[in-house]
């Protein structure tokens, strides 16, 4: 039976994919990709990996549909075509891609067994940190130094898109909400907002020892934020604001100054001490979740669109 | 190998395999920016299929799946949203008209 399911899933996927890419009308293929977002949220719960299933949902789904979305709006008539290839060469692309999907769908079926897992080591070094979601121990203790990196990829990717904005701009306010908001969305934006914060807050706090964790929180956050700001109830901050830059950077640094402080207390960069592991995690997490919906609102905001006061 | 396609994860790994074909198609062959944009997503999932299978395959310890590809997926997925809203950015400030997008005046010597 859920054989059958999983091929369903599959079967889907690969429609709403070919979907995408053969549908003349661009918005229909975006809207298509949603739902493939969504379907693809399912299979990471199928795979037993339900951390991935909601960051797939949240930000997969979620917040590339509205960045999609919004960009097709916007280019609408205006974006940049380049002549369609030829049929020889289509035909040429598409069979180069084929065998690629073949060569790795072979690597697929050819993996070694039995398999390598580090999950065993996960585990066993699961007291030490205090939590209780191996992915959350991966993420904020074993490999704390990618998510790090991670963080400050997503600073980076933020000022490439502010830096977008025209000089007399520099410093002002994103244009986030459309020139006639429909009621629906008005209405949803005085109503979903105090649930989603209470999810996202929720998921925050339950990342230490169940599914859940900073990524997911602060998407939620991201898209009430964002929900708020588009129905027109409050307007976007300008980017030069001093909370908005702060609550950007709070994380990061918080994260960089209990890793350099991990010299001092523990046995190195990015070391905790035994006692305070868990505080310190949960501290980290709270200013990254902070952190990353600010950042990830402001990056689907886009750059400043009116000058600054 | 009709034994193997049956493992845990493996569907989902061919699925992915299939997915990171279709979405370089898009890619390559699009004539529409924007669409290469979602290529490019699409092309991403197949890989976190790829990779989410290899998890599945390494349970263990009580967990039905790897926690270290699990958590190294939701690093790429994110930092994927980023360079996608990069992309986006670049588009739009591409679509301008011209003579938004072009400075005012250039600038003399500093």
């Amino acid at each position: 039976m859920m054989l059958l399911f999983d091929l369903a899933l599959v079967a889907s996927l690969l429609a709403l994919a070919v979907h995408v890419v053969v549908e003349p009308d661009e918005r229909s293929g975006i809207i298509a990709f949603l739902a493939f977002g969504l379907l693809l949220g399912l299979v990471w719960a199928r795979l037993a990996a339900p951390d991935v299933a909601l960051t797939e949902i949240a930000i997969g789904g979620g917040g590339t549909g509205v960045l999609l979305l919004r960009a097709e709006a916007a280019i609408r008539g205006r974006g940049k075509h380049e002549e369609p290839m030829t049929r020889t060469s289509k035909l040429a692309a598409a069979m180069g891609c084929a065998a690629i999907s073949v060569g790795l769908g072979f690597a697929v079926l050819s993996f070694a067994s039995p398999a390598p897992t580090l999950a065993p080591t996960a585990v066993e070094a699961l007291p030490a940190t205090g939590l209780g979601n191996p992915v959350t121990a991966v993420l904020l203790a074993y490999r704390a130094l990618d998510t790090l990196l991670e963080k400050i990829v997503v600073l980076l990717a933020l000022i490439g898109v502010w830096s977008l904005a025209p000089d007399a701009l520099w410093g002002g306010a994103p244009e986030v909400r459309p020139s006639a908001v429909p009621d629906p969305l008005a209405y949803l934006a005085r109503v979903l907002p105090p649930f989603g914060v209470v999810i996202g807050v929720y998921m925050f706090w339950v990342g230490a020892d169940a599914p859940g964790g900073t990524f997911q929180a602060g998407t939620v956050l991201a898209a009430m934020w964002l929900l708020v700001m588009m129905g027109g109830l409050r307007p976007p901050p300008e980017t030069a604001a001093l909370p908005l830059r702060l609550a950007l950077a709070g994380g990061p640094v918080l994260f960089l100054a209990i890793a350099f402080l991990g010299f001092a207390f523990a046995d190195g960069f990015l070391a905790y001490p035994k006692a305070l592991a868990k505080p310190l995690i949960v501290a980290i997490e709270a200013a990254l979740t902070v952190s990353v919906a600010a950042a990830l609102a402001m990056l689907v905001a886009g750059p400043a669109r009116k000058a600054p006061s | 190998m009709m034994m193997a396609a049956l493992q845990p994860g493996a569907l989902f790994g061919l699925c992915g395999a299939a997915l990171v074909g279709i979405g370089l198609f898009a890619v390559v062959a699009s004539p529409g920016l924007l669409r290469r944009i979602v290529g490019c997503n699409i092309l991403g999932a197949g890989i976190f299929l790829v990779f989410g299978a290899v998890a599945r395959r390494g349970a263990g310890a009580g967990f039905a799946a790897d926690p270290v590809p699990q958590a190294l997926v939701i690093t790429g997925i994110v930092v994927a949203f980023s360079a996608s809203a990069l992309a986006v950015a670049l588009l739009k400030r591409l679509a301008e008209p011209a003579e938004e997008a072009a400075p005012a005046e250039p600038r003399g010597g500093s």
